[in-house]
Formats: C-alpha cells, sequence, structure tokens
C-alpha cells in the first residue's frame, strides 16, 4: 500500500535512550503515517516495550539524542499525560494493578481528559455509562469489570481486553499495541483482533508489537519492523513476519549482518 | 522529574482553616488546682455530683504520671502555663440562632458549615463547639420528635443530671489515664446525645469542635447512649487556627450501646499539625471508648485523621454482651514533622463477640506513623473472633510507618487473623495513569484515594463525598 502521502503522524528519528544508565535503544528511525498499520517484531529484550513506553513518556527512560515528533511537534517535553491526550495510546504489555480505583471511575476520568482536548463536553458518570456500554460490545467484556478496581485480579486476557476498552474509549490517533496478543487464546484473540480493526480509521495509525504471525493473520500490517540490539535491523511487508515465523531472528539477522557486510 | 518531591509537594497543601476569629473571650486564669476546679463547675451552675466526680478525677491525675511508653517525643506540656477555661464573651448559650455572635456564625460557615436555618446541611443535626464552648446545636426540635436528645453537655447537665450521673465516666474511669483523668478534672464542654429505647436516629449527627484560642487546653467531652434496638450515627470534624504554641486538646468520649443498639462514630480530624519544621500545631491526646454493654450490640469507629501535630489516640471498643460486634476503620495521613500513634483496643469479653480492625497509614516527609492495635479476648469470650488488617503507605524515603498489634488470647476457641502490608506509590502506577491522560496530581490522590476505599467506604453516606476529598484535606486543599 501506497500512503506516502498522506500525512505523518509520528516520526522517530536516530533515537538513542537509556534506563537507569543502561543504554538500550542505538538509533531507532521510524515513520508512520495516517491509515497505516505497523508491526514491530523482535527477539526478547530488544528494547520494543522500552521505545513504547518512551513515546508514552515514561519519566524512568532517558532520552540521549534523537528526536519523537507528532504530528510534526516535538513531544519529548511534554508529560506523559499530555501525550495521552493529544492522541497517543499505549496499550501496555502488563496493565498495572490499581488497587480500590473503580475502573469506570477511572475510565470516565480518563475519557473526559481526552474529550476536553478535542473539545469536546465532559461526560457524567450516567452519559458515561451509556457510552462504556457500547465500547463493552467492541472487546466483549462483561460489565462487571467496571464495578472492579482498575485491572485488579483480572486474568491476563481480562487486562489485555481492558486495555482495549480504553483505546475504543480515547479513540487515539497513533495506538501502540504491546504484545496485546500474548496470552490470549484463540477466541480472545479474535475479539481483540477484530476490535482492533474497527477501532482503526483513516486517520489514525496502529503500532502492533508482537512476537506472533497469528495476529497480524487478523489484522494484516503494511509494514513490519524487525528490531533487534535497541534498533530497527530491517523493514518490509507482512511477508517478512511469515519469514520470521518460519526461521526465526537468527537467521534473518544473519541474512541482515550478511547484506551489510557485502555493502 | 523527581516524583517523590513533586508527590511529597501534592501531600503538602498549606493549611486552609488557620484563621483566627477575633472575638472577645472570657477565661479564667492560667494553673491548675482545686479552686480552678470549682470556678469551672460553679461557671457552669453544675450539680454537686459532677464537681465531685471533677475533684475526684483531680486527685487521681495528681497522682498520676504522663506516659511516654507511646514512642512519641514531644516537649512536655507545662500544665500550670494553661488556660483551663475560655469562652465567647458575650453570652454562652443563646435561645435561637439570631442571638448568636454573627462572627461565630460567619466562622463556621467559612469552615464549611453552615448553622443559618437557610443554609444548614440537610439531613445532619450539627453541634457546633467553639473553643470550649457549645454555640449552636442545628434541628434539634426535630430531633425531639423521634425522642432523641442532642445538645451540648454542660445543657445536658442541667437538663438530664439522672443521665449524666448514670452514664458518665462508666466507660471511661475518671482514673483511666493521665488525659482522661485530666479531662473528667476540667472538661468544658462537648456533645451529648440520647437515642431512646426503638429509635432509629432520623439524621445524622455531627459534632464540630473548632479551636480558636492558643494558649487554652481544649477538654471537650462526649457521651453518647443509645438504648436498647436504637440506632445512630455520629460524625466529629475539627480545626484549628494556626498558632507557633502548641495546643492541647485532651477529649474523652464514651459511647455505650444497650441490647441490640447500634452506633457509628465518625471522625474527620484536621486540626493544624504545624509548619514544615513542626512548629506548632495540636496535640491530640484523645481517649475514645465505646462500650457493647448489651447483647448483640455493635459499636463502629470510623476516623479519618489528617491533621494535629500529635495524634495519640485509640478509639476501642469493651465487647461485654455476647455477640457484640466492634469496629475500626481508620486513615491517617502524616507529612512533615507529624507524629500519629493510633489504633485501636478490642477487649472481648462476651460470647462469640466479633472485632474487625482496618487501619490504612499513609506517612510523607519525616513524619511517623505508627498502629498500635490491642486484642484481647478473655477467658469467658468463646467463639469470639477478630480480623485486623494493617496497610502502610510511604511517599518518600523519610517516612516511618510502624505497625504493633498486641494479641492476648485467654481463650483457645477464638480465632484471630491479621495481616499487615506496606507499600509505595509505585512509579508504574503513576505513569499507568497519566498515559492515560490524569495528570500527575490527581493520579497521586487516585492511588491514595484506591489504598484507602475500604476505609471510605465505612464512612456515612452524607460524608462519603467530603471524605474522599479528605485527601483533599491535604491534597487538593479544599473541603466540601
Ligand atoms: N527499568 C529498567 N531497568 C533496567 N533495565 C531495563 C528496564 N527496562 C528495560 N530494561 C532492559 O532493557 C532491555 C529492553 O527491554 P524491553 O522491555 O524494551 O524489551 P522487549 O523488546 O520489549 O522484550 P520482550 O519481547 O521480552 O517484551 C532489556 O534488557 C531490559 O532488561
Ligand atoms: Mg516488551
Amino acid at each position: 500500500m501506497n500512503l506516502s502521502n498522506s500525512e505523518i503522524l509520528l516520526s522517530i528519528e536516530d533515537l538513542h535512550a537509556s534506563v537507569e544508565d543502561k543504554k538500550i535503544l542505538y538509533g531507532v528511525n521510524l515513520i508512520v503515517r495516517e491509515g497505516e498499520i505497523h508491526a514491530i517484531m523482535g527477539p526478547n529484550g530488544s528494547g520494543k516495550s522500552t521505545l513504547s513506553k518512551i513515546i508514552a513518556g515514561h519519566p524512568s527512560y532517558k532520552v540521549i539524542s534523537g528526536s519523537i515528533k507528532f504530528k510534526g511537534i516535538n513531544i519529548l517535553e511534554l508529560e506523559p499525560e499530555k501525550r495521552a491526550r493529544i492522541g497517543i495510546f499505549l496499550g501496555f504489555q502488563y496493565p498495572v494493578e490499581i488497587p480500590g480505583v473503580s475502573n469506570l471511575e477511572f475510565l470516565r476520568v480518563s475519557t473526559n481528559s481526552r474529550r476536553n482536548e478535542l473539545g469536546k463536553s465532559e461526560l457524567d458518570t450516567f452519559e458515561f455509562e451509556e457510552l462504556v456500554t457500547e465500547s463493552l460490545k467492541i472487546v466483549e467484556m462483561d460489565p462487571a469489570f467496571l464495578e472492579r478496581s482498575v485491572n485488579e485480579g483480572f486474568s491476563g486476557g481480562e487486562k489485555k481486553r481492558n486495555e482495549i476498552l480504553q483505546m475504543a474509549l480515547l479513540d487515539p490517533l497513533v495506538a501502540i499495541l504491546d504484545e496485546t496478543d500474548s496470552g490470549l487464546d484463540i477466541d480472545a484473540l479474535r475479539v481483540v483482533a477484530s476490535g482492533i480493526t474497527k477501532l482503526s480509521n483513516p486517520n489514525s495509525a496502529t503500532i502492533l508489537i508482537t512476537h506472533y504471525q497469528r495476529l497480524l493473520n487478523e489484522v494484516t500490517p503494511d509494514f513490519v519492523h524487525i528490531m533487534a540490539n535497541g534498533k530497527i535491523i530491517k523493514t518490509g511487508n507482512k511477508e517478512l513476519a511469515m519469514d520470521i515465523e518460519k526461521s526465526g531472528y537468527e537467521l534473518i539477522n544473519k541474512r541482515t549482518k550478511k547484506k551489510e557486510v557485502a555493502k | 522529574m523527581n516524583q517523590t518531591n513533586t508527590v511529597e509537594e501534592i501531600v503538602s497543601q498549606p493549611y486552609k482553616y488557620g484563621f483566627v476569629t477575633d472575638i472577645e473571650t472570657e477565661k479564667i486564669p492560667k494553673g491548675l488546682n482545686k479552686e480552678v476546679i470549682r470556678l469551672i463547675s460553679n461557671k457552669k451552675k453544675e450539680p454537686e455530683f459532677l464537681l465531685n466526680f471533677r475533684l475526684r478525677a483531680y486527685d487521681q491525675w495528681l497522682k498520676m504520671e504522663e506516659p511516654d511508653w507511646s514512642g512519641l517525643s514531644y516537649t512536655k506540656i507545662d500544665y500550670q502555663d494553661l488556660v483551663y477555661y475560655a469562652a465567647p464573651k458575650k453570652d454562652i448559650k443563646k435561645q435561637s440562632l439570631d442571638e448568636v455572635d454573627p462572627k461565630l456564625l460567619d466562622t463556621f460557615e467559612k469552615l464549611g458549615i453552615p448553622l443559618s436555618e437557610q443554609k444548614r446541611l440537610t439531613n445532619v443535626a450539627v453541634d457546633a463547639v467553639f473553643d470550649s464552648v457549645s454555640i449552636a446545636t442545628t434541628y434539634k426540635e426535630k430531633l425531639a420528635e423521634h425522642g432523641v436528645i442532642f445538645c451540648s453537655i454542660s445543657e445536658a447537665v442541667s437538663k438530664y443530671p439522672e443521665l449524666i450521673e448514670k452514664y458518665l465516666g462508666t466507660v471511661v474511669p475518671i482514673n483511666d489515664n493521665f488525659f482522661a483523668a485530666l479531662n473528667s478534672a476540667v472538661f468544658s464542654d462537648g456533645s451529648f446525645v440520647f437515642i431512646p429505647k426503638n429509635v432509629n436516629c432520623p439524621m445524622e449527627l455531627s459534632s464540630y469542635f473548632r479551636i480558636n484560642s492558643g494558649d487554652t487546653g481544649q477538654f471537650e467531652r462526649t457521651l453518647i447512649i443509645a438504648e436498647e434496638f436504637s440506632s445512630v450515627s455520629y460524625l466529629e470534624g475539627c480545626t484549628a487556627p494556626m498558632f507557633d504554641t502548641n495546643t492541647l486538646h485532651a477529649a474523652v468520649v464514651e459511647l455505650v450501646a444497650l441490647d441490640q443498639a447500634a452506633i457509628k462514630y465518625s471522625t474527620v480530624q484536621n486540626w493544624y499539625a504545624g509548619n514544615e519544621k513542626g512548629v506548632g500545631g495540636i496535640y491530640n491526646f484523645v481517649t475514645k471508648r465505646g462500650e457493647c454493654r448489651g447483647r448483640r450490640s455493635k459499636i463502629s469507629w470510623s476516623q479519618v485523621e489528617t491533621g494535629s501535630a500529635i495524634t495519640w489516640k485509640y478509639p476501642s471498643c469493651i465487647l461485654q454482651g455476647d455477640e457484640s460486634i466492634g469496629e475500626f476503620y481508620s486513615i491517617a495521613l502524616t507529612n512533615n514533622l507529624q507524629k500519629a500513634d493510633t489504633g485501636t483496643k478490642m477487649i472481648h469479653i462476651g460470647k462469640n463477640t466479633k472485632s474487625k480492625i482496618v487501619s490504612k497509614g499513609i506517612s510523607a516527609g519525616k513524619s511517623k506513623n505508627s498502629y498500635r492495635g490491642l486484642v484481647s479476648i478473655s477467658p469467658n469470650a468463646v467463639g469470639s473472633r477478630n480480623y485486623s488488617q494493617c496497610d502502610s503507605m510511604l511517599i518518600g524515603d523519610e517516612a516511618a510507618a510502624n505497625t504493633y498489634p498486641y494479641i492476648q488470647s485467654k481463650q483457645p476457641q477464638s480465632n484471630i487473623e491479621h495481616e499487615a502490608s506496606t507499600c509505595r506509590i509505585s512509579e508504574d502506577q503513576l505513569f499507568y495513569l497519566q498515559s492515560r491522560g490524569i495528570d500527575f496530581e490527581e493520579a497521586v490522590s487516585m492511588i491514595i484515594s484506591g489504598f484507602c476505599s475500604d476505609v471510605f467506604n465505612e464512612l456515612p453516606m452524607e460524608f462519603a463525598s467530603e471524605a474522599d476529598k479528605l485527601l483533599a484535606l491535604k491534597l487538593e486543599g479544599s473541603v466540601g
């Protein structure tokens, strides 16, 4: 698919970053345009979650050099909440439990913060319940989860659905889903995948971080990137993902290196 | 960004209730002796039995040592340097609100407790206590229709002396502890509640204590009696101006629940805590105790403690009646150099008595927050059960939290469970909320609210939102 004329939503240039004095990212480049679906794959520990947390603004991760722009604006100085409000969404690999905080109230406050930014009216409890009831259908989630504390005691799969529910409510422009497919049973995977498809639109983009082809069978990526040792070492289309599934990273890594040497 | 610092900043909102009302007060000279006690009793036109009660207590007090076992260090109080009686000069108790000094009404309105007919809270009757004196009680007539008595203890002494004589000092004996003895000798005013047999009190009752004078000791006395098959929910609130001296507050609260009666006593305490260097603030040394005297009676304490330089307070239940129930739900938030030593005692005497303790301590700055609890099961208390849960949350690296659960069981057929935990607000929790568009300040307050939710749920409906704003008391700096 050639979308190179559409607007660039996210552009990352030569990003180097560290956590606790340990360097993790070594020059990441990535351009994401409206309407695109990207997949980022790569071995454990290669820096995928780190990249996603840095985009969302996690305070522990330090950007050493490089830039991250959202719709042309440098976001590195923005607080995480501001990034969320302007339309950056991170679906967590490990959603956090917050004991005692009502999921419903959390979702409402969160939704209102985004609506506020968009100049939409705040929803009161009653209005919000209507909205959330619709969104629940997308992820086929039981309303009982609204009454519980945020993620507390949720099963792995339930937590992931709750992430997609948040994505539905926040209606982001760039959604980064970090291993949202991990730990899901077949049915849940289909629900989550169809949720992602339903929620994607021509003005937004999705970045799927995944280890498995099975999600990409349901949500077809326009680009597949392979990350290794803190860098995107290869970019291709959906065939690349299939290739990885067959041969593993080791082989691809070697091939890439050979090519580099050949150059 | 240094998150710990920022969390601390949020917890350190300035105290909003530090103003002083400029009003002429009548004070007796500093110092304590039998003459002073006679003078207080005389000013209040008390019956003989009460004067004797005071003098006996004073004799006991002289023999007692100020406690230091609570692990709190503080500048010792000079008891001869305190004023034991202060009251607004222009008459003490008015017949109607129109006659109350408008300055006083303004004061309470500023504190969020409007007393006038038009503005007063619906469904909550309020007894407003200014320094040592009760200045107004709302909804008295409506309560009287149900036979409920809600008035200042001074008024009760003159109108219902037989009830006072029958119950005063029966739950907290005059020689119970140093501060209780002192209170018994010099108590000035406080609230009195009487719920007759078979009556469920039709509205929330609330006392609001306001300390205004700087050098005056505050010795309120509260007595609540719930007769057979009755029930009541009572809330106590408190604030004080900012003085750079320490003010002593040594209250005594006694609750009596007869057969199948239920008393719910909630406190939102926001006395001035002193400044960030630990100068000034209230010393809050309070004895609160309830006796489940009757079968299947129930007493439930819930408290939200955010103020005071030093808090020393253990609302307790004596579970005398068979199958009676005692509960204690507590949130204590300390900051700067505040020290709180709080907890409860559950004394199981009757058979099949049950108690439940849920304590949440939040400590920030260099504060020290201790839970101290005693669960005692006497040989007779067959089939008794206790469940205790004590959770602490630390903010920053310099705050301290301690838990001291004492268990004395002389009854093998009883069941005691204790759980304790300590946590910090994790960066990941904050980031998760922030990444959903929730700003840092709100995220902190959400997590703290969540941490306290088990206790919030126990506060009376009317105060649920106020309680959430409690954190509020410190987090957003606003109170409803
Ligand atoms: N807070 C942290 N402190 C120390 N090291 C960290 C921290 N966060 C990440 N790392 C390290 O950074 C490297 C990259 O981690 P990251 O979570 O980004 O990998 P990933 O590609 O998402 O892996 P996976 O596929 O297993 O999820 C790992 O070596 C990890 O241990
Ligand atoms: Mg990861």
